[in-house]
């Protein structure tokens, strides 16, 4: 073994504070709702009762005259431009099938109109005096419904189409279809001496950070719209309100303060173009928040999509083949639609080595919630399939499932045809993997758990049983030569720098660890940093927070950036202490000849080259694109106890293992691991939909259960290095992979405590008790 | 008495004040609107916990709370808890401990355990947890929340300090 690389790190693989926990630990104004005018309008919207109806009329004349009412928004006075609202690369890989306002109304929770009051109360009012005539037309309710002949199609205008040339047929409520073949599926599994066929079902989620959705817009002295807004993704949030509106990019600010997490739920535009509307019709300031209600109703989900599995096996261990064929709800509106359903394969299949392989993903319309970018990201979907039919393949040949796991799990150096067939809207990238540490997460998870101890599930009895599950998982880091990140830095007088990135902390922590690896490239301390990020008129482009890329890409840009400032803090410093370049270095904040006889502080290099001669600003500037995605590879384990009287699961302990390359801030890591987690767990527990006539019935904290600290089983987050040659300082992403493992892992524990193999979660004490009473001993 | 119904008199942190208010106006919207911004909007329906304040050292959820009904009482929000220079005890923790993510939660956190150390004299795990579930967070997981109010709470049971709760101005 060489030499740890990360053990002369100084900033980077310590967990550094995160810059802003001392303003939010006290409170002090950080985010959206914080910066609202006193005298801003308050926004409101009247939203679709229908799952599915045309608007015959709409009659706001009355709204109009209400007390404080300054504006109404409806379809007959705002531009019918068609867009996505999925914050995307552009062209998005969507379809533009989404209106500010459109005359038909395609879930509860579409919108109808909206009002811009001095007051909230005004506002509600107002929107309870619209007059809306409805044409109720037959709804689409499930998947099933909306793939059947003649089934009510959900976007019949003219103006729906896909910007660039992918599959999609609105008339067949068909949002995206996407596939790939790699040697022979078929002939894989008649090799096979066990065959598997087993379809999954996910449900529906919100994403419920405890910060609602909010923006708001003001027009400056200038006369320019500027937008502060909660979202995950400030410049296509400009790009897309500037189509949107019809006017030009130049004339909109987009500002992301502090965000109160967003997990996926904000690389949408679902507020900004009606507050920037609302700005310019009135002058004034807009502000707008949701509802806990709105947010759940309105607001993006996590897709439900059925997974089939087949797969084959030999008695020997090998996998013969592994089939995946998905169905995807993307609910009334198509974004992240055909990117979700890519990589249910592209981040699941890869993991085991298996020759024959076969994946198509579809995706459809209907009149329930609309999907959208959710942490998992179509893994999470996948995985709960993948990883119950593993099991079910190692019990087949008799094996261990770790066992089985440890001698199929792809690993360094090897490759996916996976990889190059599936990309995002269009086709992927070949790639080998790096940096792989799954064989260690593996072995320190079982230990962990204590899964030598664990016990065939025939062999137990009584009424409360206990189980050990485990899932193998991957994920990615960014999208390559797609996602792009850019950084600047620059030199102030006191040896401070200003780290200007586009990209998005949405209290991930990310600002902390591009401050870390800069800092670590200018061989000076987190501390000197000023990190500003996401101001569409400050900061550099980035794409934003998605895809597991900040760390991994915008990192590489902030480390190019800070590499760039080096160069020149070293040409400068080598002038002053009249030194040829090549015999000085940076170390601790100066430069210094090799033997550290002669040195000169950053702080006086930095008065020298804005006062004394030669004068210019110090600045590095950076972009980066990725020319792969390494994945992170992670194991789960769980111990539980099911109550087989009543079907209830108490988790006992789970132990979530992390090989995210090198932890650029391990308490930031453990942080995003272990509330990934709770999230899956919560996620595979208790969280669901429940619906009537295509409205949600739950639609609140109170009846919609997301795990409090009473709640929370003892979680274990070990972090488990690796290095990624081609990651800043070794690292790769944390964040999304974690969210991919309880429901499988339960799935399987659960299995393993009572025989019980359920296919679709959350696992209720009524769907558990149920499936426990129907096994046969 | 009250002498105009559409003012409201009580101490917050520490300072009587009278504010205009309206019958139908939420104690949260007040507090925002005159500058109380740590305390937050998370559900407006007693949820989610954003909104904790102290009225007479108990944890109360501002978003459900008239205005009105402070009268007379002593509302402490998240502004009278620590300094930038000085951060109560439990802030420092959290802060070192990497516990703040979004932070959204934060404030209403801090504020639940200072109604727990106000109002309790031994901290079992099981008392904690009863004090802190009305505060969600989706961030964390609350592994590390839990693990830096605890070092907060043995070192005050090993202490021996009562009541006094008010872990905002450490000596240290």
């Amino acid at each position: 073994m060489s030499q740890d690389p990360t053990a002369n790190f100084k900033q980077v693989n310590h967990s550094v504070t995160k810059v802003d926990a001392r303003q939010l630990a006290l409170g002090k104004p950080s985010y959206v709702a914080d910066f609202a005018p006193a005298d801003a309008l308050v926004v409101k919207m009247l939203w679709s009762p229908h799952p599915h109806a045309r608007i015959q009329s709409i009659d706001v004349s009355d709204a109009e005259k209400m007390p404080g009412v300054k504006a109404v928004l409806w379809h007959g006075n705002v531009p019918r431009i068609a867009h996505c609202t999925a914050g995307q690369g552009f062209p998005e890989p969507s379809p533009y099938d989404t209106f500010m306002f459109d005359t038909k109304v395609r879930f509860v929770g579409d919108r109808v109109a909206a009002v811009a009051a001095e007051t909230e109360e005004q506002a509600l009012a107002a929107l309870a005096r619209i007059k809306v005539k409805y044409e109720i037309l037959q709804p689409v309710l499930s998947i099933d419904e909306a793939m059947a002949d003649g089934a009510p199609v959900i976007h019949d205008e003219p103006e729906a189409h896909v910007p660039i040339p992918i599959p999609y047929e609105p008339k067949k409520n068909l949002v995206a279809r996407v596939g790939c073949e790699a040697g022979d599926f078929e002939k894989g599994l008649k090799e096979a001496d066990f065959a598997f066929d087993d379809t999954y079902e996910t449900p529906y989620a919100q994403h419920c950070p405890i910060e609602p959705y909010v923006s708001l817009a003001q027009i400056d002295s200038a006369g320019r719209i500027v937008i502060t807004t909660s979202t995950q993704v400030p410049f296509h949030c400009r790009r897309i309100v500037a189509q949107t509106l019809g006017i030009p990019v130049q004339k909109i600010r987009v500002i992301k303060p502090r965000i109160g997490g967003g997990f996926g739920s904000k690389q949408e535009i679902l507020l900004e173009d009606i507050v920037a509307m609302f700005a310019l019709r009135t002058g004034r300031p807009c502000f707008w928040q949701f509802t806990r209600e709105e947010n759940f109703r309105t607001g993006r989900t996590r897709h439900p999509i059925r997974v089939r599995i087949r797969a084959g096996v030999k008695k020997d261990g090998t996998i013969t083949a592994i089939g995946m064929d998905c169905w995807n709800n993307t609910g009334a509106y198509g974004g992240h639609g055909l990117t979700v359903v890519s990589c249910c394969g592209s981040k699941v299949l890869p993991l085991y080595r298996c020759e024959n392989i076969h994946f198509l993903g579809k995706v459809y319309y209907t009149n329930l919630p609309v999907g959208g970018a959710y942490r998992g990201f179509g893994a999470t979907q996948a995985f709960f399939g993948m990883e119950s039919t593993v099991d079910k393949m190692a019990e087949a040949i008799g094996m261990d499932p770790l066992k089985f796991r440890q001698l199929n799990h792809i690993k360094s150096g090897e490759g996916s045809p996976v990889f190059a067939a599936l990309g995002e809207g269009k086709e992927g990238v070949p790639m080998t993997v790096g940096s792989c540490a799954l064989g260690e997460c593996i072995v320190k998870g079982a230990e962990a758990i204590g899964w030598k101890n664990r016990a065939d599930w025939r062999r137990k009895s009584g009424r409360y049983r206990r189980g050990i599950g485990m899932a193998a998982l991957m994920q990615g880091s960014s999208i390559p030569h797609i996602d792009m990140g850019g950084a600047s830095i620059k030199i102030n007088e006191d040896g401070s720098f200003n780290l200007l990135v586009g990209a998005t902390d949405l209290g991930t922590g990310s600002d902390t660890v591009l401050a870390q690896i800069a800092a670590e490239e200018l061989a000076t301390t987190t501390d000197k940093m000023i990190v500003y990020s996401s101001d569409t008129d400050m900061t550099p482009f980035d794409v934003g927070a998605y895809a597991s890329s900040t760390t991994y890409l915008s990192g590489e840009a902030a480390r190019k950036a800070a590499a760039d400032a080096k160069r020149q803090i070293l040409h400068t410093g080598a002038e002053m202490l009249n030194l040829p370049e090549d015999q000085v270095v940076c170390k601790d904040a100066h430069v210094q000849s090799r033997d550290g006889q002669h040195k000169v502080s950053y702080s006086d290099i930095a008065c020298y080259s804005l006062y004394s001669k030669n004068q210019y600003q110090i600045i590095g500037t950076a972009s980066h694109i990725t020319q792969k995605s390494p994945p992170p590879f992670a194991a789960h384990f769980a111990e539980i106890e099911v109550d087989t009287w009543t079907g209830n699961i108490k988790v006992l302990k789970y132990v979530s293992t992390i090989d995210c390359g090198t932890a650029v801030n391990p308490a930031l890591c453990e942080g995003q691991t272990e509330g990934g987690t709770l999230n899956g767990i919560s996620y595979a527990l208790t969280e669901q939909y429940l619906f009537r006539n295509g409205r949600m019935t739950n639609a609140s904290f109170t009846d919609y259960h997301i795990f409090s600290m009473r709640d929370k089983p003892p979680i274990q987050a070990i972090i488990v290095p690796s290095y990624e040659e081609t990651g800043p300082f070794g690292a790769k992403s944390v964040s999304e992979i974690c969210i991919n493992g309880p429901a499988p892992v339960f799935g399987n524990a659960i299995y393993n405590a009572t025989g019980a193999r359920l296919n679709e979660f959350p696992f209720t004490p009524e769907k558990v008790l149920k499936a426990i009473q129907a096994v046969k001993r | 008495m009250k002498q105009n119904p559409n003012t409201v008199s009580f101490t917050l942190n520490g300072e009587l004040k009278t504010f205009a208010t309206e019958p139908n106006e939420k104690l949260l919207a007040l507090l925002r609107r005159e500058g109380y911004k740590g305390t937050k909007y998370g559900c407006g329906q007693g949820t989610c916990g954003a909104c904790t304040v102290l009225m007479d050292d108990r944890a109360v959820y501002a978003c459900l709370l008239y205005a009105m009904q402070a009268e007379g009482r002593d509302i402490r929000t998240i502004e009278s808890i620590g300094t930038f220079d000085k951060p109560s005890e439990l802030q420092q923790e959290l802060i070192q401990g990497g516990a703040v993510q979004c932070g959204f939660c934060i404030p209403g956190m801090i504020m639940s355990a200072e109604a727990l150390m106000k109002a309790e004299t031994t901290f079992d795990d099981d008392i904690v947890r009863e004090y802190m579930d009305g505060n969600l967070c989706r961030c964390t997981g609350y592994e590390k929340i839990w693990a830096a109010l605890r070092k907060v709470l043995d070192r005050q049971e090993s202490a021996g300090v009562q009541g006094s709760g008010a872990s905002s101005h450490p000596e240290s």
